[in-house]
């Protein structure tokens, strides 16, 4: 096989530079294992090691700091066939730190080469996130004060099922390269080198010196047996084919006369936990089976089970411009909550205006009609007051009939849910 | 006639599948999540991927490599994800990366209020890159036009290899809203422009008079480079200004000079009308609601809804102020594009109606405005 090196556009590197012996290295494992430039690509980060694209014929894309694992991810995902391979120093390992944990923790069939050089070289010869204590760099004392990364163990912990932990100087290196290729799933070697341009200005570095630092640690050769599992990219297809398929949005047909003919305006207010948005929603339901434009505007604050939770709904047979409610047709008082949320909107309802409230709730004064109901004692729970109160709406043949409801509630729920409801609508009918 | 019932997020997800989008990744974070949330349950089951990033950063990542390869892809968030995403949309803005990016605004600065609306990231959106090349952003006012400007927006995302933004509202995306999906007017799909196989590639050349250069994904037989440095035509690094000047100069032309066919708008003017209403998004449903009912009172005012944003369809403004004595520029801020018209039209007396506070402007309050 030969080089796909690119003849025009020889490494850019300083004499002596490990990377310059990684590009060779890595051209040999291409060439070992018999790939052409299209059945790669080379995804390149920031810094020296950004330069690694340029200086294959292969597919490439060099993008921003520490990013590269992402772009990697998303060209993996869409094209499972090809050889993915990164390129990043330790300074992108630092910066996309997040993306690393990530890529260790998903295991997408990719290979990361890190170029270990301990320093920024590029910018100048700053601490990165490997530098030793003691080294002397651009920065200064800042780089005592923190404690370098050991990326093997980090990638270990994270869950990649491939580390090596190596020097830019092995001979071996094309074949250790080869074998991170090959394998099916994430691949990381952390490669040490010595930097020319910038960290051996004032620190002694030789690969002697690397082979007895790399003797010192516990030995990455590959392989993390716990770490093994299924590649994310056949797992993923494995089990999104699996998925049902979406429906289009269900249609619903107009087959009811809405009692009113004009536009209602309903405002139900409750507490989370009380399903106001699913009644909002079967409102909407309903109001579509008349026929009616409709909209459905929510408000409710972050949190989940607590918090006032409010739902303005318009059915109209025209077009439906402004979704806010200011002087409704209808409330639905169901909860304090909701309520004080709303306190100013009271003093403009007229008695036109229909209260529906639950009687454990305190009203402001004002003008509208009251139909005070007590839930609790007739045996239904909180969670299902908004939906009573739809049905003590229906009841009253207001902005919905019970035909409406119902044929609604036949259209949103299913089973033990649909029974549950159409007795509670029976129920309060009875009354 | 026989409606369904949809919140814009769903109607995005399902226009973006409709224009042939399968890969989607997105992060949580209210209220665009419902987005995300769709696309799980549409793409897989059709063979595309949706995925959720680690962060917002490596959600749009994930879009750039995998729109590289050649799909049609989306991401969605909120203002504090824009801000995580905005060098990766410099990366697709002078890299020629089409995707579509959806930002369900809420209340800012900052994390602000999660469950809150706001037109707050207007021009945030416009200007949030470094460079400042210009970038296509369309405003959705209701359910129907989350999907066919979904449609619209790959169509452009497509055509001129640019990130396109959807400027929705939480106000629009967690709104749900009846929906007549046969009557919808749609457009046609455009896929972007393939490189003839048959003679050498440049990820980068155009030919005399074409704007944008021909695409071919990574993974083809043919070598394909994508990089975000200063390029030249080969996708190297270049240092030579001319080549630069030229390319830079492209990337602004190719869109300033097509706005006239995608200036997205809705006009209706009254030829008795002294004012003329400019809104846009969520706003523009209570501006036409002042629009109707000045014209049942006999007092007519014309109103012009821009769903397109940026670039500014200035002769859109221009035309609809031609006979207007005062305009009212309505936002959902404290003041964003009203800038862009006052510069579009210097010669006429702009009034602002905003307000920046989590409750939509009300027809009152714009009403207001009118009577002053």
């Amino acid at each position: 096989m030969n080089s796909l090196l690119n003849a025009a556009r020889p490494p850019l590197l300083c004499p002596g530079c490990a990377h310059e012996r990684i590009t060779h290295s890595l051209d040999q494992a291409f060439q070992n294992m018999k790939l052409s430039g299209s059945q790669i690509v080379i995804v390149s980060d920031i810094g020296c090691s950004g330069l690694f694209d340029t200086f294959f014929h292969t597919h490439a894309m060099h993008g921003l700091h520490g990013r590269a694992l992402t772009y990697a991810a998303g060209l993996k995902m869409a094209r499972p066939e090809l050889n993915v391979v990164v390129t990043m120093g330790d300074g992108g390992q630092g910066i996309g730190g997040a993306h690393l944990l990530a890529a260790c923790r998903r295991n997408l069939d990719l290979t990361l080469l890190i170029l270990n050089n301990f320093n920024f070289g590029m910018t100048g010869g700053q601490f990165s996130a490997t530098t030793p204590s003691e080294a002397q760099l651009s920065s200064g004392f800042l780089s005592v004060l923190e404690r370098p990364l050991d990326i093997g163990e980090v990638a270990r912990c994270a869950g990649a099922p491939y580390v090596r932990r190596c020097s830019g100087y092995q001979k071996n290196l094309p074949q250790l390269i080869q074998e991170a290729v090959e394998y099916k799933g994430f691949a990381l070697m952390d490669i040490w080198g010595i930097c020319p341009g910038r960290y051996t200005k004032k620190n002694r570095m030789t690969p002697k010196m690397i082979d007895d630092a790399l003797a010192e640690r516990p030995p990455r050769h590959g392989i993390v047996p716990e770490n093994v599992r299924p590649e994310y990219g056949q797992h993923y297809r494995q089990l999104a084919a699996e998925q049902k398929k979406v429906s289009p949005p269900a249609t619903i047909n107009s087959q009811f006369k809405a009692p009113q003919s004009g536009r209602q305006e309903v405002i139900l207010l409750g507490s989370a936990g009380q399903r106001i948005i699913t009644a909002g929603e079967l409102l909407c339901i309903a109001g579509l089976t008349a026929g009616m434009n409709t909209t459905q505007k929510n408000e409710y604050n972050i949190t989940v089970l607590r918090g006032p939770s409010i739902s303005e709904l318009i059915l109209s047979p025209q077009e439906i411009d402004f979704t806010g409610i200011e002087t409704p047709d209808v409330v639905l008082a169901l909860d304090q909550e909701g309520v004080d949320r709303r306190r100013d909107m009271f003093a403009r309802l007229t008695a036109e205006t229909l209260i529906i409230q639950i009687k454990s709730v305190s009203l402001p004064e004002c003008k509208a009609r009251i139909h005070a109901v007590d839930l609790k004692a007739k045996g239904i729970k909180r969670p299902d007051w908004a939906l009573a109160a739809l049905a003590i709406l229906a009841n009253l043949n207001r902005v919905i009939s019970v035909d409406m409801l119902i044929a609604a509630l036949k259209l949103k729920f299913k089973g033990n849910t649909r029974q549950t409801a159409l007795s509670l609508v029976k129920q309060l009918g009875s009354h | 006639m026989a409606y369904s019932l949809l919140e814009g997020n769903e109607a995005i997800a399902r226009g973006a599948v409709a224009a042939g989008c399968r890969f989607f990744a997105g992060y949580p974070i209210t209220p665009a999540t419902t987005i995300y949330h769709t696309m799980l349950n549409l793409l897989p089951p059709l063979g595309g991927t949706c995925l959720q990033g680690e962060d917002e950063i490596a959600s749009i990542g994930f879009c750039l490599g995998a729109s590289m390869a050649g799909m049609k892809v989306m991401t969605a968030t909120s203002g504090p994800g824009i801000s995580l995403y905005s060098e990766n949309v410099s990366f697709a803005i002078g890299s020629e990366i089409p995707i579509v990016i959806v930002d369900v605004q809420r209340l800012g600065p900052s994390t602000g209020s999660a469950t809150r609306g706001a037109d707050g990231d207007i021009n945030f959106l416009r200007w949030g890159n470094s460079g400042g090349l210009p970038v296509i952003v369309l405003a959705p006012v209701d359910v129907k036009d989350c999907f066919t400007l979904t449609l619209q927006a790959f169509n452009l995302a497509e055509e001129f290899r640019c990130p396109v933004f959807l400027a929705s509202n939480k106000e629009i995306g967690m709104t749900r809203e009846s929906i007549d999906l046969q009557k919808l007017d749609t457009p046609d799909i455009i896929e972007r422009s393939t490189a003839p196989t048959d003679q050498p590639f440049l990820p980068f050349s155009v030919a005399d008079g074409q704007q944008v250069p021909d695409f071919l994904p990574i993974g083809h037989q043919i070598l394909v480079r994508q990089t975000s440095s200063t390029h030249g035509a080969d996708g190297y690094i270049t240092t030579d200004p001319a080549a630069i000047a030229r390319n830079q100069q492209r990337l602004k032309t190719k869109l300033l000079a097509a706005i006239d066919r995608f200036s997205f708008h809705e006009l209706y003017r009254h030829k008795n009308a002294a004012t003329l209403l400019i809104a846009y998004g969520v706003s523009a449903r209570a501006a036409k609601a002042v629009f109707r009912a000045q014209k049942r009172q006999g007092k007519p005012i014309s109103l012009l809804i821009l769903k397109t944003l940026w670039p500014a369809p200035e002769k859109v403004i221009r035309q609809a102020a031609r006979h207007a004595k005062r305009i009212i520029a309505v936002e959902m801020n404290m003041g964003q594009y009203v800038h862009e018209i006052q510069r579009i039209l210097p010669d006429k007396p702009i009034d602002f109606c905003g307000q920046m506070d989590g409750r939509l402007i009300t027809p009152a309050r714009i009403k207001e405005a009118v009577d002053e």
